[in-house]
């Protein structure tokens, strides 16, 4: 490139020398060396950076870039039943259309006048999901599930003044590991059991954890492995006999079917509206939702973002802002809530085009489809013989462990074969549940016809038996 | 070489105004957005209506009190919502100071969008996803050579999620040496970005802050006063929200290294700086940059995003797991970092993030990065002598002196004079169809605006936004009233704040909103 003529980049107007000559000039320097002089000699890097000789052509870029991009397999060219906390659910094409508008793809941090409809968006995102969860309060998004857990988690330890969370140990391995960093030191961690017949919370094993010092249970349902907890009502008593509070996380796509974690008596209920219109997008498409009731006492321990409805000086006209600002970090720093800055806006306003496409019967029918789905890849794959699905004695939504103890084949090997088959199968639990043996996570949703969930069953059956 | 057209102020602009109710009030019982395939007749014949399995009081019998909208509806509602956003695509981006608002390039978006993305499951088999192993990997190393550093992680989700690594790592390293209870200090500054001082909170830190003289610089003295046994580290933004470069850099980390912490550099903003100077030069431990801002990735009305953190050789056992590496064949993740401080995101971060900035970084090679760099400061510079000359605008400290990449400027003396605070111009400059924000707390600047020109904008662009700001000090002094009431052009009119911080009125659902604001008719 050096020899040639240098070429003005398009994305930097200014590099025209005749204007870049002319602004120098303006500002009353020589040359761009001088606009460096704040930096010393010895904090300067004195050779070029090496990286790879740029591709300054779009056409040469694409390539490249889609060249690379084509040696991944998707989940659309295979069949997946990956799913662990990152779903594969059908993404409406108006989820897409909204989201990828450059009005809100390219908006960051504008006042509530020339940004009124990021603030619409979003708190309509709040109340559609305040809808779902049958709460008031619910924060613009936070990162994903990890975070949002780890912050409820955090919240309880201020509003209760304790330092200890009980936490039911089926939650997901990979959360707990956030959950885990973002605690240590402040808050202590003690893992509750679960029954190895049904997966539900050993509730002895609670109440002989359960202690003064407790500021609450964090619990998942639908779980990380599948099973519902039905238990949610006599968790939430014994918690609140402690006075502590019940912290749920759940997967928000259940809730057409499954009752809210509040009407079972949850205090802070969080979870992950990636399954809402937002695609896998190899794990970037997450983001957390935390929500509670409308008590001043919960509201003042968010550190997110809350966006509030309200008027302005023309009768009638909506307007939007931040409600209780001051408790944010971005308001008073180290004596804020934690911290608040760029997490996961986009998934949010995604989210909330996809509430209000799917509505009630909606959600409804989208949570009995999943079901039935599931429920016959299990019961399908039960047939085959060594297999068991699910593995534990409950009522599953749309995940559930496979269990291939009896097939003399490891979950890695099967995957192997499978894979080579054009099927992506459940993720291994061997490492993270070491103790459920050789067994599978699967995930049915909607996507998954009966010609997939047959397939698998054929191909299973062919390597296994 | 002059434009043919001579810049203007958009006199005439108007935004998008809709008024578009909230979407509740949309709904019409029975309507339908979106039907979802039904199950065949054999799995219903197999396993009945599928609810049943569910235990009695775990079935949700009332349905959520969803809006039920048709689908071109619920499209025209978004959309017109859209128009009523001002993304950096629309208008001179230079008002929203700190956040490095810069183009996004559109061919990225078109990788990110594409299947071999979107199609992708974190948890397939890394031989099914080279593809997206090599981006990261390639990612790694290019801001590995960026910053000197010598190991990146992509998953913090932003860059405030990054310094809760950073801390988290701080705090995991003295804990191997058995001094984490003893070292329970952070060292900060208050024109670092206010979540060094509150991700350090989060982690159980005590916050110590540094402020600077009246020249805008914070004093060697100062920090070696706040040094001792008990600090862990220090976590600082250079250059700061000020666009002032702290000279002494080198020195700070010096004096926090002899005194045992570790030092971390938040290059959350590096724009001013690619190919000028980097971290290794200035002996930090750690650093970040944010993908979404230096590099292009657009900011989404705020994430999903990346903080990319960098550490040195010597702390790469401590970063998130997994980490991307490649064995001469192939790519695969490593999980196996004695000393890591876990995770702080799920799975493996941002993809479509890391995805925009490597193509963005391949797209400008390391000469193109540090004309990025040079243009940017040029721009600065170029705002700061005109804004300098506005009536009744001052950039306070370092007299005299360059800026890097923005400037925090103040209206201290408009508002004597007239006043006008920042807060009146900011939704004045609404009505010319641009932004202009106060930027973070503490307003340790009186009346402060910060703008941040990047290397996006056009010389034209930026005389245009120049005269946004005169035609406003124009109009303070001569009509003030007219600055006062606005906006009148934009989407919403001035915006009644007191029911957002009382707990009797503040509304944060639609639901809330009825209660608390409607009664039943």
């Amino acid at each position: 490139m050096s020899k040639k003529e240098k070429k003005v980049h398009p994305y930097i107007p200014n590099s025209v020398p005749e204007v870049k000559a002319k602004m120098l000039a303006e500002i009353g320097v020589k040359d761009m060396e001088e606009l460096y002089q704040e930096i010393p000699e010895s904090l300067r890097l004195k050779k070029e950076m090496d990286l790879t000789e740029p591709l300054l052509s779009e056409h040469a870029l694409r390539r490249h870039v889609e060249n690379i991009l084509s040696k991944n397999q998707t989940c659309q060219e295979n069949i997946s039943f990956l799913g662990a906390g990152c779903w594969q659910h059908y993404v409406p094409a108006i989820c897409d259309e909204i989201n990828q508008r450059s009005e809100f793809l390219t908006a960051y941090a504008g006042e509530p006048y020339e940004d009124h409809g990021r603030f619409q968006a979003l708190f309509e995102y709040e109340s559609l999901m305040g809808e779902l969860l049958d709460m008031e309060v619910v924060n613009v998004p936070t990162y994903d599930w990890c975070q949002a857990a780890s912050t409820s988690i955090r919240m309880a330890g201020r509003i209760t003044g304790r330092r200890e969370m009980l936490i039911s140990n089926t939650v997901s391995p990979d959360r707990l590991l956030v959950i885990k960093n973002y605690c240590q030191p402040v808050m202590a961690l003690k893992m509750v059991r679960h029954s190895a017949q049904t997966g539900l919370m050993d509730l002895e094993d609670l109440k002989s954890k359960i202690t003064s010092e407790t500021a609450g249970i964090y619990f998942e349902n639908p779980s990380y492995l599948g099973f519902i907890e039905s238990q949610g009502q006599a968790i939430v008593d014994i918690v609140q006999e402690k006075k502590a509070l019940s912290i749920v996380g759940v997967d928000p796509i259940s809730l057409g079917v499954i009752v809210p974690p509040r009407h079972y008596g949850a205090d802070i209920v969080c979870g992950d509206i990636q399954g809402l219109g937002n695609h896998l997008s190899f794990g970037g498409g997450h983001g957390g939702f935390i929500s509670t009731r409308d008590e001043e006492r919960f509201v003042m321990e968010y550190p997110s973002r809350l966006f509030g409805i309200t008027k302005t000086s023309v009768e009638g006209e909506y307007g939007f802002g931040d409600v209780a600002y001051d408790r944010t970090s971005f308001g008073v720093r180290e004596e804020g809530k934690e911290f608040v800055g760029t997490h996961a806006a986009l998934c949010g306003i995604t989210a909330a085009v996809y509430l209000a496409l799917m509505g009630p019967k909606g959600m409804q029918e989208l949570g009995a489809t999943i079901m039935q789905r599931s429920q016959y890849a299990m019961k399908k794959l039960s047939e085959i013989k060594g297999v068991k699905a699910p593995a534990f004695d409950s009522s599953h939504f749309k995940e559930f462990v496979v269990d291939f103890k009896e097939t003399g084949k490891t979950v890695e090997e099967i995957n192997a074969l499978l894979r080579e088959r054009g099927i992506f199968g459940g993720k291994d639990l061997t490492l993270e549940f070491p103790e459920l043996g050789n067994c599978a996570l699967y995930c049915v949703t909607e996507v998954h016809t009966k010609e997939d969930i047959d397939k698998l069953v054929q191909v299973l059956k062919e390597i296994l038996e | 070489m002059e434009a043919n057209k001579k810049t203007r102020l958009r006199k005439h602009f108007h935004q998008a105004k809709w008024d578009e109710p909230i979407i509740f009030e949309l709904s019409r019982e029975g309507e339908r957005g979106l039907l979802i395939s039904e199950v065949e007749k054999e799995v219903e014949d197999s396993v009945g209506d599928g609810v049943s399995a569910l235990p009695e009081n775990m079935f949700r019998k009332e349905p959520p009190a969803l809006p039920e909208i048709s689908q071109m509806r619920v499209l025209k509602h978004f959309l017109r919502l859209s128009q009523q956003c001002l993304g950096a695509d629309f208008n001179i981006d230079l008002g929203q100071g700190t956040c490095t608002m810069k183009y996004s390039p559109k061919v990225n978006e078109t990788f990110v969008r594409s299947p071999k993305v979107a199609a992708l499951h974190p948890l397939q088999d890394a031989s099914t996803v080279q593809g997206a192993l090599e981006i990261m990997y390639q990612l790694d190393l290019y801001l590995r050579e960026i910053s000197g550093l010598d190991h990146f992680s992509l998953q913090p989700g932003g860059g405030s999620h990054a310094i809760l690594a950073m801390t988290s790592i701080i705090h995991a390293y003295h804990r191997t040496r058995g001094e984490a209870e003893k070292r329970d200090e952070i060292i900060t500054t208050i024109l670092s970005h206010p979540s060094d001082a509150a991700a350090a909170a989060v982690k159980g830190y005590k916050v110590i802050t540094l402020y600077h003289n009246e020249d805008g610089y914070v004093e060697v003295e100062a920090l070696k006063k706040a040094v001792s046994e008990r600090t862990a580290g220090l976590l600082i933004t250079n250059p700061e929200d000020t666009g002032i470069f702290n000279p002494k850099i080198a020195e700070f980390t010096k004096i926090v290294h002899e005194a045992g912490g570790l030092c971390g550099y938040d290059q959350a903003n590096a724009n001013g700086i690619l190919g000028i100077t980097r971290a290794k030069e200035a002996n930090f431990d750690i650093c970040f940059f944010n993908l979404h801002k230096s590099f292009s990735s657009p900011h989404g009305c705020g994430g999903p995003a990346i903080g990319a953190l960098g550490v040195t050789q010597e702390l790469k056992d401590y970063l998130p797991i997994p980490l991307v590496e490649h064995d001469g064949e192939k790519y695969f993740l490593n999980h196996n970092l004695p000393h890591t401080i876990g995770k702080v995101r799920g799975f493996l971060g941002v993809f479509p993030a890391a995805l925009r900035a490597y193509a963005w970084i391949r797209s400008l090679g390391a000469e193109g990065l540090k004309e990025v760099a040079q243009v940017a400061v040029l721009n600065n510079n170029y705002i700061l002598e005109k804004v300098k000359k506005l009536k009744g605008a001052s950039a306070p400290y370092a007299e005299g002196k360059r800026r890097i990449e923005q400037v925090r400027y103040s209206w201290e003396k408009l508002t004597r004079e007239t006043g006008i605070t920042t807060e009146d111009v900011t939704c004045r400059m609404a009505d010319f169809g641009f932004h202009l924000w106060s930027s973070h707390h503490p307003f340790i600047v009186p009346e402060p605006f910060t703008i941040e020109p990047t290397e996006s904008y056009s010389k034209d662009e930026i005389d245009e936004y120049l005269e946004g700001l005169e035609e406003i000090v124009k109009e303070a002094y001569e009509e003030p009233d007219k600055v006062k009431n606005a906006p009148y052009n934009s989407v919403v009119h001035k915006i009644d704040h007191s029911t957002l911080d009382d707990p009797k009125k503040w509304a944060i659902t639609w639901r809330a909103y009825l209660k608390k604001h409607k009664t039943k008719s």
